[in-house]
């Protein structure tokens, strides 16, 4: 198990150096530069440009600021904000609460339903309710989020008044648990939809799958009840490709927070994300882009982890 | 003699009986059909220029007259009109996505997984990195900094989606180059690029059209999302995306206006979602998604 731990840390190395490349290679697309903030500034002299450029190491080579900017990301020194000159990680960390609270409630929200859901479309196969479950759930991943998020406001915020529209606290009633609670459940609902739909598709077909093997019908013939059969035997062999669509489906969860969040000004990182993006602040966008990916690339090296905890004949391979 | 009658002979006769059983893919088929349809015959059905500003008949409601069937918005520009206009431009986004990210990935998945080894390595190397970021982060700010226009916003939406189907590509080419015919063509002297694109390509077809029709279908929705957000179609030219956004506004004392393209765009990604499910179950058996 250490082994295999190891070998699989290793090979996340390559993944983040190739990571680093294409996050700084897409900011050297930036139209006039990293600089284009000041340059197409009036008020600042041509001469404070080049002095800008070498206190941020721009008039260096290319691969130059790549090393550096890289060992900068290993020692904790992601860049400044172009606006407030604040460290970048410290922006983005101020985010990392809200979105992982949001993500959270959403996430066991959808893993709760979609697997029930799943679970039961698998054993009643073909029954009404599986026909329903699995055109439900293509319906619903083909809601775009913003728009189904506007419509659950607009029912539940204008019409009903039953739920705030958006935000995460009232004013001046910061840290009150059941507003926060009161605005977490619209947000929550409509980044779970989605999520949900995936988890009862891949639920349902993981446990079709399960349940055609030989060791099942083993089960059934010397007697083992129903509900230990799905426990006990079906449920470990099945939860192996749900662990991997948890690892997969983290980056999908930081882009439907994206919108979702935009929606009902939820102070995460997907508003930050597409406020440093109307703001130009690119190294915040860039900050951004690492995290998430440095985030992915963990989800998945923990999925594998688990399912080699799970399977012993992954961790042989 | 009945049983040759319940199984038509043809390929495509099979093809075409398992698809026809599954009612919501015809149904797909049907709203795909309409969507191209009034996209490409746009002018004839709009009431009117989409971009036309009448200030005295702004905010009319919809079936409320005959002139805008389906109302104006803030600029008192007819709404049906837009609709119409917005779906040839989400249309337009979401087929050349679906076909850079069709060419972009049938060429990675065969190149990676016939020729194999260190390119192999490589080339799969590079998915998984891309397969690192988030496609809403890649393609806003890929947007961000390219100047939009229809070319330049489906390229970057079929460019930071291939992923996914060189994957399947390369699958299906690693399970193909181990058949009879690929070593019949190898001892008849095929060139390697003979092989790859007029003995593996064609063979590869059947998962490659699956993943294109649900692939015109998510390049419809990131078209929306980031028009949505303000880095897809500029106006005046209208999309579906843009137009919600324009909507917003005015949410809650004109919700119709927001509805209308909404609802555009989840029937036109429910209609190609619906319609690649069902091809997946007819091409393919083996890819259905209950084994």
């Amino acid at each position: 198990m250490i082994g295999f731990v190891a070998w699989r840390l290793l090979q996340a190395i390559p993944l983040l150096i190739g990571v680093s490349l294409i996050g700084f290679g897409l900011m050297q697309l930036a139209p006039g530069g990293p600089l284009a903030v000041y340059t197409l500034n009036p008020t600042i002299q041509v001469q404070d440009i080049e002095r800008i450029k070498v206190i941020f190491g721009l008039d260096q080579p290319v691969y130059v600021q790549y090393v550096k900017w890289a060992s900068g990301l290993f020692s904790g020194n992601w860049g400044y904000t172009f606006f407030g000159g604040r460290p970048v990680l410290d922006v983005i960390l101020e985010r990392v609460p809200a979105t992982l609270l949001l993500m959270g409630s959403a996430l066991s929200v959808a893993i709760v339903l979609g697997l029930s859901i799943g679970v039961l479309g698998a054993v009643k196969r073909y029954s009404v309710f599986d026909v329903l479950a699995t055109t439900g759930a293509l319906f619903a991943l083909s809601f775009p989020t913003f728009w189904f998020g506007l419509m659950a406001i607009f029912v539940f915020a204008i019409q009903l008044r039953w739920l705030p529209s958006g935000g995460m606290w009232e004013l001046g009633d910061e840290g009150n648990i059941l507003a926060l609670l009161e605005h977490l459940v619209l947000p929550t609902l409509v980044l779970a939809l989605v999520i949900t739909a995936t988890w009862s598709r891949y639920s349902r077909s993981a446990f079709l799958e399960v349940m055609q093997q030989d060791f099942m019908r083993t089960a059934r013939a010397k007697g083992v009840p129903p509900a230990a059969r799905l426990l006990r035997h079906a449920f470990p062999n099945a939860a192996k490709p749900l662990i991997a669509l948890l690892g997969v489906e983290l980056p999908f969860l930081f882009s439907g927070a994206l919108v979702t969040e935009t929606i009902f000004g939820w102070p995460g990182m997907g508003r930050l994300f597409v406020d440093a993006l109307n703001m130009k602040e690119y190294p915040v966008l860039m900050g951004m882009m690492m995290f998430t990916a440095i985030f992915v690339v963990l989800g998945n090296l923990l999925a594998d982890i688990a399912i080699a905890a799970i399977d012993p004949r992954v961790r042989l391979r | 003699m009945s049983a040759t009658a319940a199984l038509p002979e043809s390929q495509g006769g099979r093809v075409w009986a398992r698809f026809r059983r599954h009612r919501l893919a015809l149904a797909g088929a049907f709203v795909v059909a309409l969507l191209m349809a009034s996209a490409l015959f746009a002018p004839a059905f709009a009431p009117q220029d989409p971009t036309l500003l009448d200030t005295a008949l702004r905010f009319r409601p919809p079936f409320a007259e005959w002139a805008h069937p389906l109302g104006t918005d803030e600029l008192g520009r007819d709404t049906l009109s837009r609709l119409l206009y917005g779906g040839r431009v989400s249309l337009t986004v979401g087929l050349v996505a679906m076909v850079t990210t069709v060419a972009t990935g049938a060429l990675i998945g065969i190149t990676a997984g016939f020729l194999g080894g260190w390119i192999d390595m490589l080339l799969m190397r590079f998915v998984d990195t891309m397969l690192c970021f988030p496609q809403v982060f890649l393609l806003l700010v890929v947007a961000a900094f390219v100047p939009p226009t229809l070319l330049s916003i489906s390229l970057i939406i079929g460019l930071s989606s291939w992923m996914e189907v060189s994957r399947i590509v390369r699958a299906e080419i690693l399970h193909l180059k181990e058949q009879d015919f690929v070593a019949a063509a190898r001892a008849l002297g095929a060139s390697r690029r003979r092989i790859m694109f007029r003995e593996l390509l064609p063979n590869a077809a059947a998962p490659i059209l699956v993943a294109a029709t649900l692939k015109v279908a998510s390049a419809v929705l990131m078209e929306s999302y980031i028009s949505y957000l303000g880095y897809g179609v500029q106006p005046p030219l209208a999309s579906w995306g843009n137009m919600l956004t324009n909507a917003q506004g005015y949410f809650d004392t004109v919700p119709w206006l927001a509805i209308l393209p909404g609802a555009a765009i989840t029937l036109t990604v429910m209609g190609f979602n619906f319609l690649g499910d069902g091809l997946r179950d007819a091409l393919d058996p083996r890819l259905r998604m209950d084994p």
